[in-house]
């Protein structure tokens, strides 16, 4: 089993336990303000983590490169209230132009 | 529809990111029909583009999914199913199923019961054939960074984390995790800076 296979059937296996535990687990275990509450943040911790890493890391090392253009393009058409499909189009194309002309 | 052409959208996105990131068509057609929750599936491929291990991938990806089991919990007393169906319904328990059945609670338990299984169900089909097309269109591509899929993988990350950056707290949050990611790159092995933040969140949640 590679590192691919382990993560994809691992995540799998995973995901569908937590779904299934929520219809089965009394109600009260999860329903604590708290963990509502720290439900709410996880995600947001992580995906920024997950933005910067993408954006600006090659394995464990920092750089710089046509990914910069592309994520702040994608931070304007974000702030121009623009739908998922033009903001990741929009970074796709100026940072492919980048990357094929500069 | 309107529905229907985003989550076709984020398909597309997925497909393309797990290819460009290494997987396999195969693997990210298993993610989408297995796995099924768009921001859990992102992780997964994003912290092994990382250079993460599968462990660190795991647990991003399932900290992310713990939203899912809060999902269930809500559905649960309204859909009231027991063996198969339950297994089904728990798979199908996701940000858009929830949120449409909540949506129609106003207009009665069977209201809620059709928006839940409709929209659940509608979202899967539309999920798997979009994420099969997007990562049949990265494998065609060769070099991503030529049609820019290195940067369409931050940018999408960027878009779903964006509506949930409500208030000053929730920005500052994110923008502390970006760059605590951010400086532990060079220091800690690849996959623990995404994953630590949300220790930050866990500890910042629990003071709050």
């Amino acid at each position: 089993m590679t590192t691919l296979w382990i993560a994809t059937l691992g995540t799998s296996l995973i995901a569908f336990l937590l779904k299934y535990s929520g219809h089965s687990v009394p109600e009260r275990w999860l329903s604590h303000p708290k963990v509502q509450r720290i439900n709410a943040l996880i995600p947001i911790a992580l995906l920024s983590a997950l933005v910067a890493v993408q954006s600006f890391s090659e394995k464990s090392q920092l750089v710089i490169d046509q990914r910069v253009v592309g994520i702040s393009v994608a931070t304007v058409a974000l702030f121009l209230k623009a739908p998922f499909p033009i903001v990741v189009l929009s970074a796709a194309i100026s940072s492919a132009a980048v990357y094929n002309w500069l | 529809m309107s529905v229907s052409i985003t989550v076709g959208a984020y398909g597309v996105a997925f497909g393309a990111a797990a290819v460009a990131n290494g997987f396999t068509v195969v693997q990210a057609c298993l993610l989408s029909l297995l796995t099924f929750s768009g921001a859990s599936q992102f992780a997964v491929v994003g912290v092994i583009g990382a250079g993460g291990s599968a462990i660190s991938a795991i647990a991003t990806a399932s900290l992310l999914g713990v939203r899912n089991a809060l999902y269930g919990v809500i559905m649960a007393p309204h859909l009231k199913v027991r063996g198969l169906k339950r297994v089904v319904a728990a798979q199908i328990t996701i940000d858009e199923s929830t949120g449409v059945a909540l949506g129609q609670e106003p207009r009665g338990i069977v209201a809620m019961r059709k928006g839940f299984w409709y929209t659940g169900i509608g979202v899967f089909v539309f999920w798997n054939l979009f994420t099969l097309a997007g990562a049949l269109g990265a494998q065609a591509m060769g070099d991503i960074r030529a049609f820019g899929l290195d940067s369409a993988v931050p940018a999408a990350f960027l878009g779903l984390v964006w509506p949930r950056l409500t208030g000053n707290f929730e920005r500052a949050l994110a923008v502390g995790c970006a760059l605590f990611a951010i400086a532990m790159t060079p220091i800690l092995p690849a996959g623990l800076p995404i994953i630590a933040t949300a220790f930050i969140a866990i500890a910042v949640g629990l003071k709050r």
